[in-house]
């Protein structure tokens, strides 16, 4: 494994709950090479979406150290972090996020609000990233008009606009039946195989994880045995 | 920054008719604060424009020494003679010094379709009366003929009394007067009901005046008058100008209403600021979700604290804009009559100026600013991960 694209050294993880300080993950390691397309799995409470968020810039380790594509990401301040996430991480979430005041396209677009492109420039992007997910034909739509599976993949479009080197995302199925699902896991397959996106994603379903090209499990805090 | 400021505000905004209870309370209560405030400055802005323009500043009023208002204040008929004939004062085209000594009382008259009477100025004055006050004209009927128990009525009064129109007789303190002409003048006058000072003083079985009006020579004139009559040992009397007698005759009630403005305005703003602050909170913790996602995929803290003051400061902007309207279309011009502090009443109207309404405008935005500022600092520090677990 020559160059790992996203590099987890000794990760604590505790929350204070209360008075009590709750450790999550407890000293974790994990290699994700360039190009790579991980399920993350394990029982719920056991620190997935602890981990995302961290490999994603959300949150920072309480200690040890977090390089994504040669960035110790560990050591940025909030602001600072705010503008890796935008050039570096896009998110797809299980409940899709989007804004519902705004169509499609202007969902897609606001990533770009944060570069210096020009409206037009926008726009072009905008419309490749639909195109990539097959919703040219629903770019005028507001989310309520939209399926459940469309609505993911606009929220895809919006994580891949801004072409970014990462695509994190948590449970991105979990609230899509088992056609939709795989349509949707077909298309983070493309991204990942065709586009080269590094994909770590958070799932239930073992069938889901069947699309990563490997699948790592997570209980109390630490990796299990990693599959290949 | 500004970009993301924009899109924020504009994302903000476009969900406000998702939140139209929370958002109408700002709305509503900061409507309700500009109304009050607006109003009661209109009111003190009304009063104190119809009583200052009364005043002549090349007029000088003379009351006995010590009468701090025309009303307590008694010149004998010598005493009034005197005083016209002072240093300082022009001449008419009589030859005669330009002046007028004047006799007021006061009747009651009763309000259309009201039972309890209000007291009224009634004002003898001699013919130079009318020099003295060229803002004066006669707009229906005509003049009182001097000699004859006939009466003028101020603009103010006529349609708010009984017994003032044209051609009717009015009885007061026990004698009969005919009106025969009202008039306009725009300031405190057009309260009063004039008539000729002799026939005033007949009837109402008084020797003397209460005050004498001088037309005074020039800028100098009123030092003139002051110490010619201070040095004659026969009179005792108080000169200043009109202008001055009617500001001070208004200090203590526009004080008054100065305060009671503050006041009330200052308890309704502070319950709006709480209902300010309680509907900003509502917005920002029902975008929870949304606030998370954009900070998630990258947006700063910045533009959310602004594009939430903004939301408030449009909010209150837009209240701001009703109270004002509000005030103005009930209140401005709205004619009122009140105790002025001589006991008699004055008619004045509410003025709802530009000022008042840009003063009114500027503490909604501050209310605006004050509630948005808690909240939008709340929804800046909201940790991105416990907030989209949140939702
Ligand atoms: N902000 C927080 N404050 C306190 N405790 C937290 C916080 N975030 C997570 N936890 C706790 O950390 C543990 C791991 O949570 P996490 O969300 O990472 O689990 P998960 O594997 O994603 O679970 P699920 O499959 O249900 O999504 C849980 O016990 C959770 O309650
Ligand atoms: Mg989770």
């Amino acid at each position: 494994m020559s160059e790992a694209m996203i590099r987890v050294r000794d990760v604590h993880k505790s929350y204070v709950r209360g008075r009590q300080q709750v450790e999550v993950l407890h000293g974790l390691t994990l290699d994700i090479p360039n190009g790579d397309f991980v399920a993350l799995m394990g029982p719920s409470g056991s620190g997935k979406t602890t981990l995302l968020n961290l490999v994603g810039g959300l949150d920072r380790p309480t200690s040890g150290q977090i390089e994504v594509a040669g960035v110790r990401i560990d050591q940025l301040g909030s602001g600072q972090l705010a503008r890796w996430r935008a050039r570096n991480v896009g998110f797809v979430f299980q409940f899709y996020n989007l804004m519902p005041v705004l169509t499609a396209e202007r969902n897609v677009e606001l990533p770009l609000l944060l570069t210096g492109l020009s409206a037009a420039q926008r726009r072009k992007s905008v419309a490749v990233a639909l195109e990539v997910v097959g919703l040219t034909d629903r770019a005028r739509h507001k989310p309520k008009e939209l399926s459940g599976g469309q609505e993911q993949r606009v929220a895809i479009a919006r994580a891949l606009v801004s072409d970014p080197t990462v695509l994190i995302c948590d449970e991105p199925t979990g609230d899509l039946d088992r056609r939709t699902a795989d349509e949707i896991l077909g298309l983070l397959q493309v991204l990942n195989r065709e586009h080269g996106k590094t994909i770590v994603m958070v799932t239930h379903d073992p069938k889901a994880a069947e699309f990563a090209r490997r699948t790592l499990h997570l209980e109390k805090g630490q990796l299990l045995e990693q599959a290949a | 920054m500004l970009k993301q400021t924009i899109a924020m505000t504009a994302l903000g905004l476009r969900s406000v008719p998702e939140r139209w209870g929370p958002s109408l309370v700002i709305i509503v209560g900061l409507a309700g604060v500009v109304a009050v405030f607006t109003a009661l400055l209109a009111m003190a802005e009304g009063f104190r424009s119809t009583l200052e323009s009364a005043g002549r500043a090349d007029v000088a009023l003379v009351l006995r020494g010590g009468s701090s208002a025309e009303l307590n204040s008694g010149l004998s008929r010598d005493q009034g003679e005197i005083i016209k004939q002072a240093p300082g004062v022009l001449t008419g085209p009589d030859g005669r010094p330009l002046a007028s000594a004047e006799m007021i009382v006061i009747a009651e008259l009763f309000k259309t379709g009201e039972q309890t009477g209000s007291n009224i100025t009634v004002r003898g004055v001699e013919p130079a009366a009318f020099a003295l006050r060229p803002q004066l004209r006669i707009v229906e009927g005509r003049g009182f003929q001097p000699g004859l128990r006939e009466l003028i009525v101020g603009k103010g009064i006529t349609g708010q009394f009984q017994g003032v129109a044209i051609g009717e007789t009015l009885r007061m303190r026990g004698s009969d007067w005919t009106v025969v002409g009202s008039f306009q003048s725009g300031d405190a006058y057009e309260s009063e009901l004039w008539t000729d000072v002799e026939v005033a003083q007949t009837t109402f079985n008084r020797r003397g005046y209460s005050s004498v009006r001088l037309a005074l020579d020039g800028a100098a004139g009123l030092q003139t008058v002051t110490d010619g009559l201070a040095a004659d040992p026969r009179v005792n009397v108080d000169v200043e100008t009109e202008q001055q007698y009617y500001s001070g005759q208004t200090r203590q009630f526009r004080a008054t209403i100065g305060i009671l403005a503050g006041v009330v305005t200052a308890i309704m703003a502070l319950g709006a600021t709480f209902a300010a602050l309680n509907t900003m909170y509502a917005a920002v913790g029902a975008r929870t979700r949304e606030i998370a996602t954009l900070r998630a995929l990258g947006f700063g803290g910045t533009p959310v604290v602004l594009s939430v003051m903004i939301e408030s400061l449009l909010l209150a902007l837009a209240g701001g804009v009703v109270g004002a309207v509000l005030a103005f279309v009930l209140f401005n011009n709205m004619a009122v009559s009140t105790l002025g502090s001589n006991f008699t009443q004055v008619v004045f109207r509410f003025a709802v100026t530009p000022e008042l309404v840009q003063r009114g405008l500027v503490i909604a935005l501050a209310i605006g600013m004050v509630g948005g500022l808690l909240p939008a600092v709340r929804a800046a520090r909201l940790p991105v991960t416990a907030a989209l677990r949140a939702a």
